[in-house]
């Protein structure tokens, strides 16, 4: 996985509540059985009408904002499907970091498995940096993972909180399937323990 | 000891490893697998040269693109629902795990399949990569949602690393009142909590009202746990529960099912277990509901009026606003007036017999309105030829609606089974996403016997008036 440290990029402020992953990518683009090539139905139908053609109005057409590489969002971002389409979809366009007051469960875990480090942070912080968001590519922030900051293009720094674990994985770009085999005797002193206690399972 | 949860029974049995910070090794018991999250994962697998690591303990069935005409046994049509379809296929050979295809009568919704079949046990951890995996808590087993990478993990370890969420209770006391059902329980619950108000959290749901429900209802309720935010929503077993999983395939038999049920009967929250979060609502204060909006909380009883934008507060009302637009409705409306063109009752909230059979007694004798597109698809092969062996296929079929073959259809509208612009549906299914059922479809959830009198009467409608 590709590791993340720092990142400085244009962040595109999407305040709408509930963002769901039916939004993020639309369901007639699950059928692929890779993991790239999302990237240009993200937002599928808030982006494009029906002949394909751009809606000027949606944030990520904007010239200043088609390169964004952060999102900061309304609460409950990701809600609905556990499709890891929709972090494949973010990071096939190039976004790495989501910011909002919350996100759904399944989707914020997704997401640290595609090296996209999710953010959360209290209302006040969340309206602070959607201002600096409105303001377009003049307004870059830069998300310092090892010492858990954001700082705005004003210089004020946000500190967040992030998972231990989950970040020393992010940093070091790890695959989890080797840090779990590498504890395979436990798995497997697990398994016989309950193979003798749970034989019906 | 100290008191505990049922979550905290079930986690604590299935630790195979905890590291100091609390991220744990958490052993699964059933994998189900369908064909359109898991091909990127058994890819994954071939690419590092992995086996699945319990290929006895992991379930694979087509489900999502399924299509549900009869014509179905000639091949699908669509291609890359046919390469999904064909990749399952491959991948359940190859890597030997359980299968149902297509073709076999068993065939189904995954978390229709996998408790019909006895896989899925009290007191088990249950995964699969899809969201509505909470459904199998109705057995007090830990179930829930992963994402491709995830079922990658499980496939290659067996295990997923988790940290342990927070404790919430829901208690529905009481009984309920007529034409009430568990989609209105838990559909309130979403409306009370906020589709975020579960977040970090594994519900238990407990209480008379949810003591009273069958399997099928239980399913119901822990099924939509996910809309309301939580990991997995829980309801302890009873002799309901062993009711139902006893003599199913996969479930235990003779000495094994006596040593089962001893355990099962362990599972259970103690008196004196910390609670996170405790929500509790009167089974009778719930009204049958109806969804006027494009989130699960946005409900409301079928005896209310579409609200207006400045009814909320801060970024709801902007969503409130859009939700308005999308769905065409004008606050102020009674929501019984609101006309349907479609009505669809099935998928894994609301696809069990027990549905069908509440739909096929409001519709009874009676004919769908005109011009009503109206169908039913059985959540398995199973409840298709036991609906048939009841006589409710004949009453669908008489009302007007199509008897469909089973699969997710309609609910995700990823087969040829969607809404067209503008179009308005009364759905039994989980989710009214703006383009869930078809690009710019409509959708209002509703349970199935609220379905059924919608197709009756062209409008929404509240269904004590035709008990
Ligand atoms: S019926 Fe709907 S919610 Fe259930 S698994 Fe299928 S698509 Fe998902």
């Amino acid at each position: 996985m590709e590791k993340f440290q720092k990142l400085t990029g244009t962040a595109a402020p999407m305040p709408l509540v509930n963002i769901d992953t039916d939004m993020i990518i639309p369901k007639v683009f699950l059928k692929s059985i890779q993991r790239t090539g999302f990237g240009k139905n993200l937002f599928d139908e808030m982006r494009y009408n029906r002949d394909g053609s751009e809606i000027p109005d949606f944030v990520l057409n904007k010239p200043q904002y088609r390169n964004a590489e952060i999102i900061v969002a309304g609460d409950n971002f990701g809600c609905g499907s556990s499709r890891e389409h929709a972090p494949w979809a973010l990071k096939d366009f190039g976004i790495k970091c989501v910011i909002s007051t919350s996100f759904a469960d399944i989707f914020y875990n997704n997401c640290f498995k595609n090296g996209i480090l999710p953010i959360v942070l209290p209302q006040e912080d969340v309206d602070k940096l959607m201002d600096d968001a409105n303001r377009g590519a003049n307004a870059t922030l830069t998300v310092d993972l090892e010492n858990q900051t954001i700082q705005g293009p004003d210089g004020g720094s946000i500190a967040f909180e992030v998972d231990a674990f989950k970040k020393h994985c992010l940093i070091e770009g790890l695959d989890d399937i080797d840090l779990t085999l590498a504890k395979k005797a436990s798995i497997d002193t697990f398994e016989a323990e309950a193979a003798q206690a749970r034989p019906w399972v | 000891m100290s008191p505990k949860t049922l979550y905290d029974k079930i986690w604590d049995a299935h630790l195979a490893h905890e590291a100091e910070d609390g991220t744990a090794l958490l052993y699964i018991d059933r994998h189900l697998v369908h064909e359109v999250t898991s091909p990127q994962a058994f890819e994954g697998l071939r690419m590092a040269n992995r086996p699945v690591h319990a290929p006895d303990k992991t379930i694979a069935v087509p489900d999502h693109n399924v299509p549900t005409t009869e014509d179905r046994v000639n091949g699908i049509d669509n291609e890359e629902s046919r390469i999904q379809v064909d990749a399952l296929d491959k991948n359940a050979k190859d890597f030997g795990i359980h299968y149902y295809p297509v073709s076999d009568v068993r065939q189904g919704i995954v978390h229709i399949v996998g408790p019909e079949q006895g896989w899925t046990l009290p007191g088990m951890t249950v995964v699969c990569g899809d969201s509505h995996t909470a459904t199998h808590g109705a057995f007090g087993a830990l179930a829930h949602g992963i994402g491709t990478s995830e079922v990658e993990h499980v496939l290659a370890t067996q295990t997923l690393i988790q940290k342990k969420s927070k404790n919430m209770k829901v208690e529905i006391t009481g009984k309920l009142r007529p034409g009430v059902t568990a989609k209105d329980i838990t559909l309130s619950v979403i409306g009370e909590t906020g589709t975020a108000g579960g977040t970090g959290y594994v519900i238990e749901y407990c209480g008379e009202a949810i003591r009273d429900l069958s399997m099928e209802g239980r399913m119901t309720v822990c099924n939509m746990a996910i809309e309301g935010g939580a990991r997995a929503g829980l309801i302890a077993p009873d002799d309901v529960t062993y009711d139902y999983v006893k003599g199913r395939p996969h479930a235990p038999k003779g000495a094994q099912w006596e040593a089962a049920l001893t355990w099962w009967k362990t599972l259970y929250s103690d008196d004196d277990a910390h609670w996170d979060k405790v929500i509790t609502i009167k089974g009778e204060d719930i009204a049958p509901v109806v969804t006027w909006g494009t989130s699960p909380e946005d409900v409301l009883p079928i005896t209310a009026s579409v609200p207006a934008p400045e009814d909320f507060k801060g970024g709801k009302v902007d969503a409130a606003k859009r939700a308005l637009d999308y769905m065409g409705l004008t606050p102020g409306q009674a929501l019984s007036e609101i006309e349907i063109d479609t009505v669809f009752i099935g998928s894994c909230t609301n696809g069990r017999i027990e549905d069908l059979r509440a739909a096929a007694a409001i519709l009874k004798g009676k004919k769908i309105k005109d011009g009503m597109r109206a169908m039913v698809v059985p959540g398995s092969g199973l409840v298709r030829a036991q609906a048939e062996e009841e006589g409710l296929a004949d009453i669908f079929k008489e009302a007007g609606f199509e008897w469909r073959m089973a699969g997710c259809s309609m609910c995700l509208a990823m087969n040829p089974d969607q809404l067209s612009e503008g179009e308005r549906c009364a759905s039994t299914s989980n989710r009214n996403f703006e383009g869930r059922q078809g690009f710019k479809g409509r959708t209002h959830l509703v349970s199935p016997a609220m379905a059924a009198a919608a197709a009756v009467t062209g409008h929404l409608t509240d269904v004590r008036e035709m008990m």
